[in-house]
């Protein structure tokens, strides 16, 4: 439905985006990650033609965004960085200058623009002027007008930044009941947010694709990930030697904890799963155990180990 | 062709939906009346005609039609909505030509608005309505091109300040392009054609004969065909520094 294909973009001497390629098809979710000024808002400008690439080519549906622009812009929805509209307008007026802009006229204007409002939940506020709203409204318009055309390629550029954690939840299950029929690509530098609605995660830094593939995947390439969380009561002794010998284990951090308890977390080589061997070795000592479990991976750590030069990692 | 007219009416509505119009009106129609009756001496002239009604509009527009023009795109850069805007399906010269018409269509209303004038010297004489008819078509071609010069200064910009000021200076250099002021500065280093066309340039010029009663197509052409330059002008900055 997208195809990117060796897109690249310098502003002078700066390239901002380096030869990125990638294809997301119905269905699917794409996460873009990556820290501020990777370039994740200068590809989605040159994929929804407000930037013309250097080079590479962006294809919508079959139609090439620079030789076809009117036709792939009609398949695309696009929510802009920080949701930008017409603050004088009031979100219905908006709306239908939107549905009108993208050709709609009549009952099936009204309609469209009734069905979207209904969507996202901006009864309330329907005549009230744009910029008197709160940002959690104004992102609503903001999507509303993306989603208005009912656009088979979404393109969303932090459509939860500034959100309170009641509107993320709103927007992200927006999101998921739409991914069945529509190619969505979403960037976020909340890591949370790709758990919670990718179905796939690109980490792109300075520029380039650094990682791709499911939020599982890149789970598992965090040192925590399938680590083993083990607190106990009491003084025990020699818990964190006895951990270190068994097989698989890296090593074994002490976790800070209140007085009386001890907490370690057990790092395994990659690859390896330990919570068997960690049970039989909790199982055996006479340890008073408060909890024991597995930990998943932090994307956070993932995330900054593949955009951060390994030198400033701590 | 209707997505012009989409632009074009949120465009003209989003006028009267900000204190834009009003306060624009109000000052037009103030201004325009006060130079007609002190400065144009309206009444002590003992002509039925309007001349000292148009004879000031050169001025009039040269501040006015700046702060109408400076919003154009300067305001679409600054909240962003540019953005918005050309990833619609939407050419860039629809875009142009659409937010054109409405603020031109705009200064039409408010030139209407001076109805009133007209409506005095048919009172109080025996006017040539003709005349009067030639004098309010050369305004509003006049007023349509400071309005693209305005338009194309817009785009340069997400200032409108620097917007404002750089229009009225454009402005004032073409409208006194005939006067020693503007020639003296390419006299001496430029050939004599140059400084022929360079005068030949004037609003002022042009304007006088039409609001005289002589619609000369001559001056009909120089007016549009400025206005296709500067919006031509707009459309190439718009592409060239869309998202600067």
């Amino acid at each position: 439905m997208v195809e990117i294909r060796q897109l690249r973009k310098s502003f002078g001497p700066i390239v901002a985006v380096d030869h990125v390629s990638f294809t997301v098809s119905r269905g699917e979710v794409l996460g873009f990650l990556g820290p501020n000024g990777a370039g994740k808002s200068t590809t989605m400008k040159m994929i929804t033609g407000f930037l013309t690439p250097t080079k590479g080519t962006v294809t919508v549906n079959g139609f090439d965004i620079q030789q076809q622009p009117l036709g792939a812009k009609k398949n695309l929805g696009y929510l802009p960085e920080g949701a930008p509209a017409y603050g004088d307008m009031t979100p219905l007026s908006f709306l239908s200058f939107i549905g009108a802009m993208r050709g709609f006229r009549g009952d099936d204007l009204r309609r469209r623009v009734r069905e979207t409002v209904k969507r996202v939940n901006l009864d309330g506020v329907l005549h009230q002027s744009i910029e008197t709203l709160s940002k959690g409204f104004k992102r609503r318009v903001g999507l509303a007008q993306a989603i208005l055309h009912d656009p088979s390629v979404l393109i969303l550029d932090e459509p939860t930044d500034g959100l309170d954690p009641n509107q993320k939840h709103e927007v992200r299950s927006l999101i998921r009941e739409m991914a069945k029929q529509k190619a969505i690509i979403l960037s976020t530098h909340i890591l949370e947010e790709v758990q919670a609605v990718c179905t796939r995660a690109m980490i792109i830094a300075k520029g380039k694709v650094v990682t791709d593939g499911t939020p599982a995947e890149l789970e598992a390439r965090s040192r925590y990930y399938n680590s083993v969380i083990l607190r106990l009561k009491g003084e025990a002794a020699d818990v964190q030697a006895t951990l270190q010998r068994l097989p698989g284990v890296k090593t074994v951090d002490v976790l800070e904890e209140p007085s009386g308890t001890r907490g370690f977390r057990v790092i395994p080589e990659r690859g390896q799963t330990i919570i068997g061997v960690v049970s039989q070795c909790v199982h055996d000592h006479p340890w008073d155990v408060m909890e024991l479990s597995v930990g998943r991976g932090h994307l956070d750590d993932v995330f900054r180990s593949l955009t951060m030069p390994a030198q400033a990692l701590t | 062709m209707s997505r012009i007219g989409v632009i074009f009416k949120r465009e003209l509505v989003g006028y009267f939906a900000t204190p834009i119009a009003a306060v624009f009106i109000v000052i037009f129609l103030m201004l325009a009346g006060a130079f007609t009756f002190y400065l144009g001496d309206f009444f002590a002239r003992g002509q039925a005609d309007l001349l000292p009604f148009f004879n000031f509009h050169p001025w009039l527009y040269l501040v006015l039609i700046p702060a109408l023009a400076m919003r154009l795109w300067a305001e679409e850069r600054r909240g962003g909505t540019i953005e918005l805007l050309f990833t619609l399906p939407v050419t860039l010269w629809e875009a142009v030509v659409g937010k054109f018409l409405a603020a031109w269509c705009f200064t039409g209303i408010v030139l209407a608005l001076t109805f009133p004038l007209w409506v005095t010297v048919n009172v109080l004489g025996e006017p040539d309505n003709g005349v009067i008819l030639a004098g309010y078509v050369g305004s509003v071609l006049m007023a349509g091109g400071f309005m693209a010069i305005g338009s194309c200064v817009s785009a340069m910009t997400k200032n409108q300040v620097i917007a404002f000021v750089v229009s009225v200076v454009v402005g004032l250099g073409f409208v006194l392009s005939g006067f020693p002021l503007v020639l003296d500065f390419f006299s001496g280093w430029t050939p004599q054609f140059f400084l022929e066309l360079i005068s030949s340039f004037s609003f002022l010029t042009h304007f006088d004969d039409v609001s005289r009663g002589v619609i000369d197509l001559r001056d009909v052409v120089y007016f549009l065909s400025l206005i296709v330059f500067w919006l031509f002008a707009t459309a190439l900055i718009l592409e060239w520094k869309k998202a600067e």
